[in-house]
């Protein structure tokens, strides 16, 4: 019998090695993995690559994990808010290294990874600091940059429902970046607040299919504020 | 001369929003024109987090974190109104399927390239977010500013000196002084405040700016 579930956040997170590349899903606090996180902070590896949309929000979450010292470089499109100190502080004392990407470049080079792509065209970012040494290419009369897809060696995201099989749907907004993660990583790792026996999630809504998800674990969990 | 408030900007920036409409409105000031949109037009807000037919706020203690807008304040979702995620997010800007966009500023050029995610201070942390996808991917992207910065400094502008977010994407600018379009020939003003004229708009941006009045009488 298939059965992805995992007794716990410690165990499902047990194989995450220091230096590995992580995506974390969530746009600010909505769809962060809050207890994942915690528990790869107590794991203690350190010098993770975090592809992130954000950079932390207050204390919890990826701020808790720039806090402890545990990220060596962030890929994300939007660093800078009313609540990202901790990042702000790393990045100001030189601790952390910073890649920004457009978020919709970071969401196409994800997806890219997850689709088996070798890269993408983009108009997105041509002409701007953040396509400078690029390749570009004239297609259809306009101007595109090549962008890279982003793998990684695991995924972190936070889904409403799950199954033993590891289908998943999400809660409203919190779905954002979890879909095209769960894609691109070689391990993912899903949070849900409820695991349902198979046959329970419709078929014709499930979001991400289980071949995209590694293990899932049950999770309680509430979506907090982000300080706007 | 009786400039514009910035509520005046947005109900002016709504009422060039048809019924039907896919529309995406930046963070900041853009999200006011959501105040001005009329009752009898249906228009479609989307987010890029993740939201088509984004409703208003919810009453204060219905908050739900898991439904938030760009700017991560709380919204609602309007009947009908779907979730999805960031891919199909940004296929929709970039694939043209959003008709409008309304972004913030630093400088637009009269070329229609836009500066608004960098000032260029190396003590600046930088961030980007959803700013170039929206610019060149909308059908028709406009701009809602004060004309000038406090220091008195014009946003309309020969060329851009701030950091890019695109070139050559904005189509109209909606100001406390009045209406600019982007066109071959140059910004072309109209719908200008009370008692500005044409003359010392020119004057007082520096820039060769045509009379777009009689067509927009």
């Amino acid at each position: 019998m298939i059965d992805k579930g995992v007794e716990s956040a410690a165990a499902a997170v047990a194989d995450i090695g220091d230096g590995a590349s992580v995506m974390i899903g969530g746009f600010g606090t909505a769809g962060m993995p809050d207890q994942l996180i915690d528990a790869l902070i107590l794991r203690g590896v350190g010098n993770l690559t975090i592809i992130n949309n954000n950079a932390g929000n207050g204390e919890a979450g990826v701020a808790a994990l720039i806090k402890a010292g545990r990220v060596r470089k962030i890929i994300c499109s939007f660093p800078r808010q009313a609540d990202s100190h901790h990042f702000d502080a790393a990045y100001r004392e030189g601790r952390i290294e910073l890649e920004l990407v457009p978020q919709g470049n970071l969401a196409a080079r994800i997806h890219a990874a997850g689709a088996g792509l070798g890269a993408i065209f983009t108009p997105t970012g041509f002409g701007t600091l953040l396509a400078e040494g690029k390749e570009t290419r004239e297609i259809d009369g306009r101007q595109h940059v090549l962008e890279y897809p982003i793998h990684a060696d695991f995924a972190l995201v936070k889904a409403d429902k799950g199954d033993r099989w590891g289908n998943l749907v999400y809660r409203k907004a919190a779905r954002n970046f979890g879909p095209i993660m769960a894609m691109a990583a070689r391990t993912t790792i899903a949070q849900v607040s409820e695991i349902v026996p198979l046959g329970a999630l419709d078929p014709e809504a499930v979001v991400t299919p289980g071949i995209f998800v590694q293990r899932v674990v049950r999770l309680d969990s509430i979506t907090l504020a982000a300080t706007t | 001369m009786n400039l514009f408030t910035r509520d005046q900007i947005a109900e002016r920036v709504a009422r060039d929003i048809p019924d039907g409409a896919y529309v995406n409105l930046g963070i900041g000031l853009p999200t006011r024109v959501a105040n001005y949109l009329p009752a009898d037009r249906e228009v479609f807000l989307q987010s890029e987090n993740g939201l088509l037919g984004m409703g208003p706020a919810p009453a204060r203690g219905e908050e739900d974190w898991d439904l938030i807008n760009a700017g991560k304040q709380a919204v609602t979702l309007l009947e009908g109104g779907c979730y999805f995620h960031h891919a199909d997010s940004f296929a929709m800007m970039r694939g043209g399927h959003l008709d409008i966009c309304v972004l913030g500023a630093f400088q637009v050029s009269v070329r229609g390239d836009l500066a608004n995610w960098h000032t260029g201070d190396p003590d600046a942390i930088p961030a980007v977010g959803g700013a170039m996808d929206l610019a060149i991917g909308a059908r028709r992207t406009f701009v809602m500013m004060d004309l000038f910065t406090r220091d008195g400094a014009c946003k309309l502008v020969r060329t851009c000196s701030y950091p890019l977010t695109g070139l050559a994407c904005v189509s109209r600018i909606y100001t406390d002084h009045g209406v600019f379009d982007i066109t071959p020939q140059g910004a072309v003003a109209f719908d200008l405040c009370e008692g500005l004229t044409i003359d010392h708009l020119g004057a007082i941006t520096g820039l060769d700016i045509v009379d777009g009045q009689p067509f927009h009488s």
